[in-house]
């Protein structure tokens, strides 16, 4: 069989952005869940505040961590599998993406240190604008990257000659057609992620009846906060669709399964998508909805699978129904921002155990929804990787062979498999340790330190019978 | 006409990053790569406390290395990347398990011997990989209009294994001499033993690679026997460092041998820079053909006239916290 360098690349891209992803989206929406919660302690005074938020920071420390060690294959990718579209891009993407890891430098530098390590050193303002700095660092950090996506997507502001592409217009190219919809879409799923993550945790504690008071503000909070943003981002995600259709037709025609351009195009609830033959088997739809939706008239014109030639039809089946997980998980989410809304009658939503399990449950649909939405984007973008311009087959390094390719995929797999399911397991614990230990290290001494070290939960379960023990025991 | 030289104040800070880098990184590094030989447990706490606090923002300079390569010199980012994908490959995972063993070690007990062996295998592979890098670097590259066209080993020979096993010794001797200064008492005694044998093996193996390389590159053989013979200053401050780390350790000071170490890595590596001034990419590609557009090079200039200073200073406020002896048993958890 002959290995075929660009879909093992695409995979191994696929798999070391995604898993990169899930820990900075997370990122970003706690950081201000945290920068929330310590401006409630400052203003407030009630301690209630300040445990919540030591507990979450000592969480935020651990994903943050998981993030950055994952993020340092990400600069490396472009150059080692698709050297191509380093060399054409570099003109735009270098300083942008430079510019990220400027950011995430400064905020890991300056102020990271001050809210993980800093409560009992500085003045409780300074405290609060660290916390603040950290939430608005991650979100610069993010608007540089999704700026570098956009203009992938809808790139402007620059020309392309002799196979480069040369910047015309720094404002034109960093702030794209598509760019301020895919950042708001992305913040709020950001937010959402956050909310629903602390949300479930809350959620479970509550189960378990741990840290009553403090976990039923937490949960009355998130549940606040998803009331609102749950459906916004449906909106937001309707106006992003509207861009998407200007600027890529083809995606959305993928993401509708419409092979054919017409007007009253159904919105498809069910189908298999048979690319070989152009159509669709099983179709089960809402008739003129997807037109509704996309034109806001019942017999709209929607373009099809058909205005762009075979082979340049992104995969449809994998767009269609990443598409439909994440707008199922989207509905879903406004479904139980309403029932928390509902069970306020009668103060019921911290006590219903069938609505916590629920929560709980859905702590972990957002990612699944981030990761099936990048999916719709990014596969639905294909065969172009610099939309228009640049195709994958293009981009790709041409030194590469499906044997290198292949080797560093499973060797990306591997890695990441050891590593990181012990980040997962080591979260698990600090979650399983709970809000109850509010104990700090000991015996600090003022040096700059590592993110992990903002928490103290030992490694494995038995070590909580030995915190006694010297630090330094000799020979396992 | 361009009134100043971007690609020439690029290639000062790029290379001004690579050295950093390699100090900075080198002695953590080195000290990972001496951590399964270390007499006993209560030591390599010692070791691992006296790297905690730093490593990691020596690191930065190598994402930010990656990064501005790509922005200022594009053609050497998407040739040298593609021409060292299995090493690159190697070098990251390294670099990953040792980060990943640095912030799990201290949570963990009994799988602490896990979180050891991934420091070390770590630190290793990811020294080896960079030493490769650089004899790879002084082979040169196979290329055509731009891009790499060589095999996926070409990179691994015997003079880059030579150059791996190298860095290797030179990362180690940075991690003794580094022990050196930051530690006392046994840990300390045990680090000046073994940095004379250390500095044997790199001045045996720096000498062989210097011997070497005028036959592997025509270019650096003109340079080094007509037309630039001033170079030859350099070998003997490489010498005179030497005998600097042998002196001090011999008496018994702190601080000199490191600072020597580093003495003898700044004087090689500026042997190599001049010897390949200024292809960028050997044998073929200056660094003036490399260079991204200028307005490109003058957008992420103005940004860094900004923040190297403050990466500095950072930098420098970091060690001066941090300067002093470190004991077991303190500060990092």
């Amino acid at each position: 069989m002959d290995l075929d360098p660009l879909i093992l690349s695409r995979i191994q891209f696929a798999f070391v952005v995604s898993f990169h992803a899930i820990f900075p989206v997370f990122t970003i929406g706690l950081a201000s869940y945290i920068a929330v919660l310590e401006g409630l302690a400052f203003k407030t005074g009630n301690p209630v505040w300040l445990k919540l938020s030591t507990f979450w920071t000592r969480v935020f420390a651990v994903v943050f961590g998981m993030g950055v060690v994952s993020g340092i294959v990400m600069s490396f990718q472009f150059g080692t599998n698709w050297s191509n579209f380093a060399q054409a891009s570099a003109n735009f993407l270098g300083p942008v993406l430079s510019y990220e890891v400027v950011t995430a430098f400064f905020l890991e530098a300056a102020f990271l240190g001050v809210l993980l390590f800093g409560r009992d050193k500085v003045p409780a303002g300074v405290h609060l604008f660290a916390a603040i700095m950290v939430a608005l660092g991650t979100f610069i950090s993010s608007f540089w990257i999704l700026s570098a996506n956009s203009w992938m997507q809808t790139p402007a502001g620059t020309e392309l000659r002799d196979g480069v592409f040369y910047v015309t217009s720094w404002s034109e190219a960093i702030f794209n057609p598509s760019f301020g919809y895919r950042f708001a879409h992305m913040g709020l799923a950001s937010f959402l992620t956050g909310g629903f993550v602390v949300a479930g945790v809350s959620a479970w504690y509550l189960l378990r009846g741990r840290e009553v008071e403090a976990n039923r503000k937490a949960l009355s909070m998130c549940l606040w906060l998803l009331l609102f943003i749950a459906p916004a981002q449906v909106v937001l995600g309707d106006f992003h669709g509207l861009n998407t259709l200007e600027h890529q037709p083809a995606k959305v025609a993928a993401m509708e399964g419409n092979w054919e351009t017409s007007r009253n195009v159904p919105l498809l609830l069910f189908a298999i998508p048979d690319q070989e033959n152009q159509r669709n088997l099983y179709e089960v739809g809402i008739p003129s909805l997807a037109s509704f939706i996309l034109t806001h008239e019942w017999d709209g014109e929607v373009p099809g699978l058909n205005e762009v030639a075979v082979d340049e039809q992104p995969p449809v089946a994998i767009v269609f129904w990443s598409f439909r997980v994440m707008v199922g998980i989207g509905l879903l989410m406004i479904a139980f921002a309403l029932a928390g809304l509902l069970l306020r009658v009668g103060d019921r939503y911290w006590r219903s155990r069938w609505f916590l399990q629920g929560m709980r449950g859905m702590s972990l649909t957002p990612f699944v929804a981030v990761l099936a939405g990048w999916f719709v984007t990014e596969i639905g973008r294909a065969p172009w990787l610099v939309y228009g311009m640049m195709t994958q087959t293009q981009a790709l390094t041409p030194s590469l062979t499906g044997g290198m390719a292949l080797f560093t995929l499973i060797g990306y797999v591997v890695v990441y498999a050891m590593v990181f399911s012990a980040g997962v397991y080591y979260l698990m614990r600090v979650l399983f340790v709970g809000l109850e230990d509010q104990q700090d290290d000991e015996h600090e001494v003022e040096r700059p330190k590592r993110p992990f070290s903002a928490t103290h939960v030992p490694f494995e379960i038995e070590g909580d019978r030995q915190h006694g023990e010297p630090a330094n025991q000799g020979g396992h | 006409m361009e009134l100043i030289d971007l690609p020439l104040i690029w290639a000062f800070i790029i290379g001004f990053g690579i050295i950093m880098y390699v100090l900075m990184d080198g002695f953590d590094l080195g000290v990972g790569i001496l951590f399964p030989f270390a007499p006993n447990e209560e030591s390599r706490d010692t070791m691992m406390n006296s790297v905690a606090p730093v490593w990691d923002g020596n690191e930065t300079w190598l994402v930010l290395g990656g990064a501005g390569l790509l922005a200022a010199f594009p053609l050497v980012y998407s040739i040298l990347l593609p021409a060292l994908y299995i090493g690159v490959f190697l070098l990251l995972t390294g670099l990953i398990f040792r980060g990943v063993a640095f912030e799990f070690r201290f949570k963990a007990r009994s799988s602490r011997y896990l979180w050891n062996w991934a420091f070390a295998g770590g630190s290793t592979v990811a020294s080896f990989a960079q030493g490769a890098v650089v004899g790879a670097y002084i082979q040169g590259f196979e290329t055509a209009n731009g891009v790499y066209v060589g095999g996926a080993l070409d990179w691994l020979t015997p003079f880059t294994v030579l150059t791996g096993l190298g860095l290797l010794a030179g990362y180690a001797l940075l991690g003794s001499t580094w022990l050196i200064m930051k530690t006392e008492g046994y840990l300390q005694q045990w680090a000046y033993r073994i940095t004379l044998p250390l500095l044997l093996a790199v001045l045996v193996v720096f000498g062989i690679i210097g011997v070497w390389t005028p036959f592997v590159d025509e270019m650096v053989r003109e340079r080094w026997f007509s037309n630039l013979s001033i170079i030859w200053i350099l070998p003997v401050l490489t010498l005179v460092c030497a005998f600097q780390i042998y002196r001090s350790v011999r008496d018994r000071k702190d601080g000199m041998p490191f600072v020597a170490t580093m003495g003898l890595f700044i004087t090689t590596y500026l042997g190599l820079l001049i010897s390949r001034w200024p292809y960028v990419v050997p044998p073929n590609y200056t660094l003036w053909d490399a260079a991204s557009a200028p307005g490109s090079q003058m957008f992420l200039l103005i940004g860094l006239v900004f923040v190297i200073p403050v990466v500095l200073g950072y930098t420098a406020w970091t060690y001066w916290v941090f300067r002093g002896k470190v004991r077991a048993g303190e500060g990092y958890h």
